[in-house]
């Protein structure tokens, strides 16, 4: 990972959903091929983060920048169009579509031929080009997993966030989300993660931050989180 | 079968017009109440373009459709979009379609009067078919259904705008982090759901009398259709409406006809109580 660029800057960001600010002025940043992690209890404001940086809501204070350019409080379908994807918390799947149907909602600002895209998402995911006539509310939550994670990555975005990626999987199922996400990584995609299972996520990582209230607590290299003593205590249950 | 065949035709009115109350309710998450009044709306269109213009039912039809989604269009335009803008509550919403049903309803009494009306179409003679006497009306009704209902499915299954119109009612947060253009999709559910309705409320003129109050008192039945199919499943409502159609009718077998709009009252209330997710919505 010698490359040095910002790909996302984000500084003193500060933002809430009622008169209540939720962050106090968080500052993270992701160089380009990295993947950083996000860690912090319940309620420290770690989807809230990934919200705002998405333009799904909008920043009080500070400033969010991608490849360059200022997208703070610039809209969702701004953000995908410069190169970032999304997938969130929950519901990060349509339904009541197929899998096809999904991956192609993915693509939905592309007007050309997407079937390069979906051989490369089949590839990754094998087990969607199978069944991929099915609705994706039929599926196992393993396979809905992999259907989020397929449609963000159908327009190949520079930057993939993902919210608790391997929350309420089975371990075997965990493992080849973490499998994946490193896949996804080697073939060039940087990646930000929010995880609880902190330990899995920090051993796939270049580097973590840590939320508590809204506020960075710390920073290091993965490795390094994952020793700190202070961090094992409060974050990693000893 | 005189009931059966009766039940059909009502059940595939219900069911054509339910669809876009259905899709806009699990969409914008509000129920809209001037749904049954663009029905009404849609058949005195109809009925000025054929019986005041002279023109042919068929043109009058298509224009009636024209003019009602044309309506929908503005009212997005200089309520709907403006008001989600605000962040407005789902009660706000509801009350200002409470009002747009009052004001439409009231606009067609102002001009066309409380009274009931007719197209100005020959009268033809009903045929015998196992019994039951087939008005030509009621078979133009269930073919034109079902021509719009295949439509509708090729549109939903096979087009862009189709699928990502079924994406927004599943999701709609996840369809604006996926770069869907939600405004523009929105707009694209209001026609093809009052497109619909409109249709409906032209092939429910030929069927029964034109009052300024038939699409009112189609809500609770459509309401029901909505609820039986599971909220923002096309395919659930249009089967709901058919039974709904169908018990409506059937009901008159036992119970005096006054009582035929207390059905779909029960079966809704009975649907909520055991299965709220509707019968034909659970495969969520
Ligand atoms: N839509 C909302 N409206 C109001 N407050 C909210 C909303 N979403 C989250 N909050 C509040 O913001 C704070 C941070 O929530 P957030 O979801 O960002 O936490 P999190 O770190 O992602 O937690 P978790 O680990 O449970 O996912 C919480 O106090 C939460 O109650
Ligand atoms: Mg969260």
């Amino acid at each position: 990972m010698g490359v040095k660029v910002k790909i996302l800057e984000v500084r003193d960001l500060v933002t809430g959903y009622t008169d209540l600010n939720i962050l106090h002025g968080i500052s993270i940043h992701i160089k380009s091929g990295e993947i950083v992690s996000i860690i912090g209890p319940n309620g420290s404001g770690k989807s809230t983060l990934m919200k705002t940086i998405f333009g799904l809501l909008r920043p009080r204070g500070g400033a969010i920048v991608f490849k360059d350019h200022d997208i703070t409080g610039v809209k969702p379908d701004a953000v995908v169009r410069l190169g970032m994807s999304y997938v969130p918390q929950e519901k990060e799947f349509f339904p009541s579509l197929t899998i096809l149907e999904n991956l192609e909602m993915g693509a939905f600002i592309r007007d050309d031929d997407i079937s390069d895209s979906l051989e490369r998402i089949y590839a990754i995911f094998p087990a969607l080009k199978e069944k991929r006539q099915i609705r994706a509310g039929s599926l196992s939550g393993g396979e809905q997993r992999m259907v989020g994670i397929g449609r963000a990555l159908m327009l190949s975005p520079d930057l993939l966030l993902l919210d608790e990626p391997s929350a309420g999987l089975a371990p075997v199922m965990r493992n080849m989300v973490f499998e994946k996400i490193a896949e996804i990584n080697r073939a060039g995609t940087s990646i930000l993660i929010v995880e609880q299972n902190a330990r899995r996520s920090l051993g796939i990582s270049d580097r973590g931050y840590v939320l508590e209230t809204g506020r960075n607590r710390f920073e290091g290299r993965g490795q390094e989180l994952l020793e700190n003593e202070d961090v094992l205590r409060l974050y990693l249950g000893g | 079968m005189q009931l059966v065949i009766n039940g059909l035709v009502i059940g595939s009115i219900i069911a054509i017009t339910a669809i876009g109350l259905s899709m806009i309710y699990k969409t914008l998450n509000f129920v809209n109440f001037a749904h049954g009044d663009f029905v009404a709306f849609a058949a005195y269109i109809a009925l000025f373009a054929n019986a005041s213009l002279g023109m042919h039912l068929a043109s009058a039809f298509l224009v009636a459709i024209l003019a009602t989604i044309v309506l929908g269009i503005f009212m997005e335009k200089v309520v709907w979009h403006p008001m989600r803008r605000k962040n407005a509550s789902r009660t706000t919403l509801i009350i200002i379609s409470i009002g747009l049903a009052l004001v439409l309803r009231n606009t067609l009494i102002f001009i066309w009067g409380g009274s009931t009306r007719n197209y100005n179409i020959p009268v033809r003679r009903g045929f015998e078919f196992f019994g039951a006497t087939i008005a030509p009306n009621q078979v133009l009704v269930i073919i034109s259904a079902f021509i719009l209902v295949f439509a509708l499915h090729c549109l939903l299954s096979r087009t862009k705008i189709g699928k990502s119109i079924r994406a927004l009612s599943d999701n709609i947060d996840l369809a604006r982090i996926s770069g869907i253009d939600v405004d523009r999709v929105i707009l694209w559910t209001w026609v093809i759901g009052l497109g619909l309705a409109a249709a409906g409320g032209v092939l429910y003129g030929l069927v029964t009398a034109i009052r300024p109050d038939m699409g009112w008192y189609l809500l609770l039945p459509m309401f029901a259709a909505v609820i039986l199919g599971g909220i923002g499943n096309p395919y659930g409502t249009i089967a709901g409406g058919i039974v709904i159609g169908l018990s409506q009718e059937l009901s008159t077998a036992i119970l005096p006809t006054e009582y035929k709009f207390a059905v779909s009252f029960v079966v809704m209330t009975l649907v909520l109580l055991l299965k709220p997710e509707g019968i034909f919505g659970g495969a969520k």
